[in-house]
Parts: C-alpha cells; structure tokens; sequence
C-alpha cells in the first residue's frame, strides 16, 4: 500500500510544473478587471461631465497643474526602471535590477508623499465631501471633487497595492527564488506597475488638464 | 475508449483522492487543499447551506403571504427577509454553485489535467467565498438591522436606510472578487491545460460553458465591484455620485448596476446549460446535435448578453431610442438560447433514452425553461413590458429561468456527478419519485406568479387586495410541496453517500474525460495524461461499459 501512496506523491512532484505563459496570461486577464474596475467610475465621469460641463471646467481650476505634471513624470520614471530592471536581471546582473526596483519603490512613495500634499491643501481648504467649502460649490464641482477623491485614492491604494507586489518580489530576488531564469514574477509586477501607470496617464488629463 | 485512445493502464493500483495520504491531516487537509477536488466539494457543502437557508426564508415568506394583512410577521421583516433571500441566493448560491462546484471538480478531468492552472489561487477563492459569506451572516446581527432594500440595493433608498447595507454591500463585493479570480483561473487552465489533442474543438460542451461564463465573470463583475464600494462610500462620506439632494443621478447607478447584473443571470444559466449539453447525449446514446453551434452559441450568449441590460431599467425613465434598441438586442439573446434548446431535442429524437434521475431532471429543465425563456419575450418587448414591470409577473419568470434553469440543473448535476464523485450510487427510485414531487411542487408554487402579475399584484409588496388570495394560497401550498421534494431528494443523496452501494467508473455510459478516472477519481485524476484523437461524444466504444453489462 505505502508504495502506491509513494507513486502518488512522485505524480505530484511533477505536478508542481512551471508555466510563464500562463502565469502571464492569468496577470493580463486580471489587469483587464482592473480596467473595468476604473471603467466603471470613468463612466460616471463622462455622465456627469456631460450633465454638469461648467462645474467640472470651474472644479478643475483649483487643481495645481504643476503638482500633477510632476507626479506624471515621476510615475513615468518608475515604469522606466521597473523595465530596467527586469532586463537587468535577464542579463543577470541581480545587483542592477535590485538598484532599479529600489528607484520603482522610491518613486512610488515620492508620489504618495506628493499626493498626501495635494489633498491636504484641498482639505486645508475645506473642499471634501460635506466639507464647509465644498457645500457651498455647485452641484458640478461636488461631483467632480467626490470623483476626484474616489478615483485618484483608488489609483493611490493600486499605488500601495503595486509596491507591495514589488516589495515582495525584491525579497525574492534577494532570496535567488527570483532569478535570470525564473523571472515571470518580476514581469508581472512590471505588468501591474505600468498598469497603476497607464490609469494616472488617463486621470491626468480628465481631472487636471481639461478646462 | 472514449475521447480517442487513452493510454491508461492499471490504474486500480492507485488509492482515491480522500485516501491519499498527504502533508496534512483531517480537517487542514481539506482546509490548505489545493486539489480542485477537495476545494469543489467544500463549496458543496457551504452552498447547499446557504441554499437550505434562502429557502427557508421563501417558505417564510410564502407562509407570509397566505393572507392579507399580517399573518407570520411584521412589514419591516418582510422587507429584510426578501432582501435576505434574493442577496444568499443569488450571490452564493446561483452564482458560485455549478462553476464552483462542478467546475473545479469535473472540468479540470474533462479537459484530461492534473488540476487548475493557479491551484493555490483556487483555494484563495474559496477563502473569499467564505469571508463574503460571513460577512454577510455578521450583517444580520450588527449595525441598524437586517438590510431591507431588495438585492439590488437601488439608490437612493440604499443610501438613505439606516439598515446595515455597509456590511452587506461589502460582502458582496468580496464574492464579487471571489468569482473573479475563479473565472481568471478558469480561462487560464481551458487555455493552458487542455490534455494532448484536445482542440477547442474536441473540448466537451459543459467546458466551453464554462468558457464563455468566465469570461462574463471577468467582464462583468468589477463594475458591479467598483459600485458596491461606491454605495459604501456614498454611505460613510457622501461623495454625491448617487445622491440626487448633491447632483448624483440615481440612473447612473441602474446603469452601473445592471451592466453587471443582466450580464450575471448569463454567469448563472450558461454553465447549467453546458451540464445538459452534457447529460443528454450520454441517456440518448447519441452524439450531440450541432456540437459547434452549442459551443459558440455559449460565447454568443456571453456577447449579446453584455449589451442588453437597459431592459431592466424601461420605466426608469431612459430614452425612446435606447428603449427600442435594447429591447431589439434583448430579443437577439433570445436566439442562441433557442439554438441550444432546438439542439437539445434534436439530439433526443431517434435517440435511445433512459430516463434516469439526472435525464428526469433536465427534461424538467426544458419544460420549466421555456415556460421562463417565452415569458422573457413577453418581458423584453416594450409595450407588454410597461404593463408587466414590478410585477409578480417579472418575478415568476425570473424563478422560472433561474430556479428552474440553474436551480434544477444544479439538482440534475448533484446526480449525475454523483457516481464519480463519491464513487457510490444514491436510491434510484427515490431520486425519480423526489424529481416528480420537485417538478410539481414548483409549477403549483410559481405558476400562479404569472397570473397574479399579469392581474396587477405588484412583487414586493407586505400586503394585498383580497381578490389576489386564492392564488397567493395555491402558490403557498406549491412551495411546501416543493420542499419537501428538494429535502427529501438532500436525504436520498446523504442516505446514498453513506450506505449507497459501490458504484463502477462509468455507470452512465458517459463518453467524456471524467468517466475514464476511477470513482472516485486518484489524487492527480490521471496516471498517464491521456490524448485525445476524436471529438467529446463518441458513443461507439465507450469506457468501462464493458465490465457493467
């Protein structure tokens, strides 16, 4: 009997089989929810854009330009290197691609920092949902801020979400669990990171460009 | 052999997967799991739970509605209760049961794999499922009270109540997840995984079912997602997004709502479907007719059934031109399903059918579903509809499909699999005789529906004109018949799973993957992957049928 139970054991050794194709195509399929996640509150924007246009052009004003234009470009850096960093360790040189990844994570953060500014001047203000300032905007300018809030604070929570992942692919890569062979996880954060990315590149101009 | 040549030999050497002894014992080694098996037949048992518990709550509420006025309970409770009812039935137990449990427990073999593509995110899934449900559960005891706006939580009532929506919101959100991950994981392992040979298609049809349903579980369920949050948050800080008192358009919410919930009633009919493109060829003896159109016509339903979800919302005040249109594409969907069924009755004609317990049920189906697709036409059509909406009418033909659809075939499933399953066989008379008493109690209990609708009694409603009692009473009566049917067809199956006799691989005559496993199937279902060289339903040399004669 226990040589059967053996042979089942041996069967599931070979079971444990590695598939980067698939891993990749599960990622792909899991950042198309993520854009119907945000496709659903860009289709409350285009709503109520389309119903309130002069409260949105008011609304948008009293976002700073500069800070944003910043933000994009840090976030764009952070794609850059993520990128770098993967072809670093193909090339094998783990030393680079943990360099690389450690400029990703500090990007991030740099825009979360920046982003705990952005919003703590509107709260200064009093802009915020049933905030004293915001009560007295019109209905245009309620909606926009409440979007305004909802989207770029999801986008930051995929920002912290995406640092995790890249956290703990950088610790194994520390542990050659991650290596020049064996590196679908490092692409597939990679993937998420340019994911968190592209949805900024698309709040951008909606909320702080358009006027 | 079935499916072509399969190069299995002496796989009576190897001990079943509830013998295997692995890393862990009793219960971890059912709860740190990743074998599909084992993470489909935990989702059997929790869903037959909460299947158990939103029907007694409808036999509550049926006893409710036996007379006018009060009768068992007061109007606030009634409230609660239809909102319980529709909430557990639709979020854990139609949505999840076949995928969830036939789906990780059947469609894996049938595709000849040794599991999932992501077995760990599998058990992931299950996890959600679990937490959803007792989040859930912890909603009804906590907060300002057992939500009370209907299942599906309109704003801007669901922001206004001071019932516990939060909770209950927030747990069908994680179900929501839940369900995504399960169809990502299943779309990955039918692309991945399938045996040497087995072209898309050579896949059998419950698969493709399975196929098209994924891909609406992915499409579909973040925007319903992104708008539980947004109702949460809507909630706690008042963004305005749904308030019309702050500029939010109540609409919108329909919108969003339905994009995901029309799509859904797809997520809960296409797999049940694929389980009677399954079961008819195996109790007719007869290759499937219209293979290809069955299995596109799944992904054509996932398709049109994207775009047709304004039919829910012609009272609510949207266009003319978006009424026309979407009450066009609304008869569109209507297309592929009568493909399916055409098909279905086709492949019985000149067929040599036994009329098992799991053949009793799905003729039951095609009766009770076209009863609920034709009342679906009456409902899709515009005029008909103004008369109809919000009625009981709506409500008939909605257990019609879904109870009688899913819920039916999830019965039928729960037979047929049975065998491989648990490797016993459950009393044949009596599966027979509980399918009868099943099919008429729902008929006496849902029948009337359609009558009462079509007489004005609106759904939903604590209380009613006396001229509504007679069918109110015969629809009351119906649903005690139906219940004890549904238990004592659960009896019949425990009393089979505990002292059923010992069943063969293949009892059925089944052609497809599973029924060259053992009964129950080994650890890896497998010895040696098999290929596959003809299509799914070839009866002319079938597995295993030669040691049953």
């Amino acid at each position: 009997m226990s040589n059967h139970i053996e042979h089942a054991e041996e069967i599931h050794e070979i079971h444990i089989h590695r598939d980067d194709f698939g891993s990749r195509m599960g990622l792909w399929l899991f950042l198309l929810t993520e854009i119907l996640l945000f496709g659903g509150l860009f289709l409350l924007y285009a709503g109520y854009r389309y119903i309130y246009p002069d409260g949105f052009i008011a609304a948008a004003t009293e976002l700073d330009v500069l800070l944003g234009t910043i933000n994009t470009i840090i976030l764009l850096t952070s794609s850059l290197t993520v990128v770098l960093a993967i072809v670093a360790l193909q090339k094998s040189n783990k030393k680079l691609s943990m360099f690389f990844l450690w400029i990703t994570v500090a990007c991030g953060l740099l825009f979360l920092v920046n982003k705990y500014f952005e919003w703590g001047a509107k709260f200064h203000h009093g802009i915020y949902p049933k905030g004293p300032a915001l009560q007295n905007m019109s209905e245009g300018e309620v909606l926009y801020f409440g979007l305004y809030y909802v989207m770029t604070g999801l986008h930051g929570l995929h920002i912290v979400v995406g640092l995790a992942f890249i956290g703990f692919v950088m610790w194994q890569i520390h542990k050659d669990i991650i290596t020049s062979t064996n590196f679908q996880k490092l692409e597939n954060s990679g993937l998420y990171w340019h994911l968190v990315d592209i949805i900024w590149i698309f709040l951008f101009p909606l909320f702080y460009l358009i006027h | 052999m079935a499916n072509g040549t399969i190069a299995a030999t002496g796989k009576a050497a190897e001990v079943d997967f509830y013998h295997v002894k692995g890393r862990h014992k009793g219960i971890l080694s059912w709860l740190l799991t990743t074998d599909h098996k084992r993470i489909g037949l935990m989702y059997l048992v929790f869903i037959i739970f909460f299947f158990l518990v939103a029907m007694t709550i409808g036999v509550l509420m049926r006893l409710e509605m036996l007379s006018p006025g009060e009768t068992i309970m007061k109007p606030q409770t009634y409230n609660s209760l239809f909102t319980l009812h529709g909430v557990i039935m639709i979020f854990l137990f139609i949505i999840p049961a076949i995928p969830a449990v036939f789906g990780n427990f059947i469609m894996p073999i049938q595709l000849g794999a040794q599991d999932v593509q992501f077995p760990k995110l599998n058990l992931l899934s299950w996890y959600l499922y679990i937490i959803g449900g007792a989040l859930a559960i912890l909603s009804l005891f906590s907060g300002g009270g057992i939500m009370d706006t209907g299942w599906t939580f309109y704003v801007p009532y669901s922001v206004r109540t001071t019932t516990n929506v939060s909770l209950s919101v927030f747990a069908a959100f994680v179900l929501g997840f839940s369900s995504i991950l399960t169809g990502i994981n299943f779309i990955a392992t039918i692309h991945r995984l399938r045996c040497p040979g087995m072209t898309w298609f050579r896949m059998p049809l419950f698969s493709w079912a399975l196929y098209a349903t994924s891909w609406i579980q992915i499409l579909a369920t973040p925007i319903i997602g992104i708008t539980l949050v947004l109702i949460i948050l809507e909630r706690a800080l008042g963004i305005g997004v749904f308030d019309p008192t702050l500029g939010g358009d109540p609409l919108l919410y329909q919108h969003m709502f339905w994009i995901y919930s029309h799509p859904a009633v797809y997520i809960m009919i296409l797999p049940a479907m694929g389980v009677v493109s399954e079961i008819i060829p195996t109790f007719a003896r007869k290759p499937i007719f219209g293979y290809v159109p069955i299995a596109i016509s799944s992904l054509a339903i996932a398709l049109v059934g994207y775009l047709v979800w304004g039919h829910h919302m012609f009272s609510s005040g949207i266009s003319d031109t978006s009424r026309v249109i979407f009450s066009l594409l609304t008869f569109f969907v209507a297309l592929p399903s009568g493909i399916k069924v055409f098909n279905w009755v086709a492949t019985l004609y000149k067929g040599s059918i036994t009329v098992s317990a799991p053949m009793l049920y799905v003729m039951l189906f095609i009766f009770i579903f076209s009863i609920g697709g034709l009342t679906g036409l009456v409902l899709g059509a515009l005029n008909t509809d103004l008369h109809l909406t919000d009625t009981y009418f709506v409500v008939g033909h909605f257990h019609y499909v879904m109870f009688g659809g899913m819920g039916i075939i999830f019965f039928a499933s729960l037979h047929y699999w049975f065998p491989k399953m648990f490797g016993k066989m459950y009393n044949e008379k009596m599966a027979k005789f509980a399918a009868y008493w099943i099919g008429i109690g729902f008929n006496v209990l849902y029948f009337p529906f359609f009558i009462m609708g079509y007489l004005g009694m609106p759904r939903r409603y604590y209380d009613y004109l006396p001229e509504y009692q007679i069918w109110h009473i015969i629809s009351t009566v119906g649903s005690w018949i139906l219940v004890s049917g549904i238990l004592l067809m659960i009896a019949n199956l425990i009393s089979g799973l505990k002292s059923g006799k010992r069943t063969t691989d293949n009892p059925w005559g089944g052609t497809t993957l599973e029924w060259t496993t053992s009964s129950p199937p080994t650890l890896e279902n497998f010895e040696v992957l098999p290929t596959v060289t003809a299509g799914p339903y070839d009866h002319t040399k079938i597995h295993g049928q030669e040691e049953n004669k």
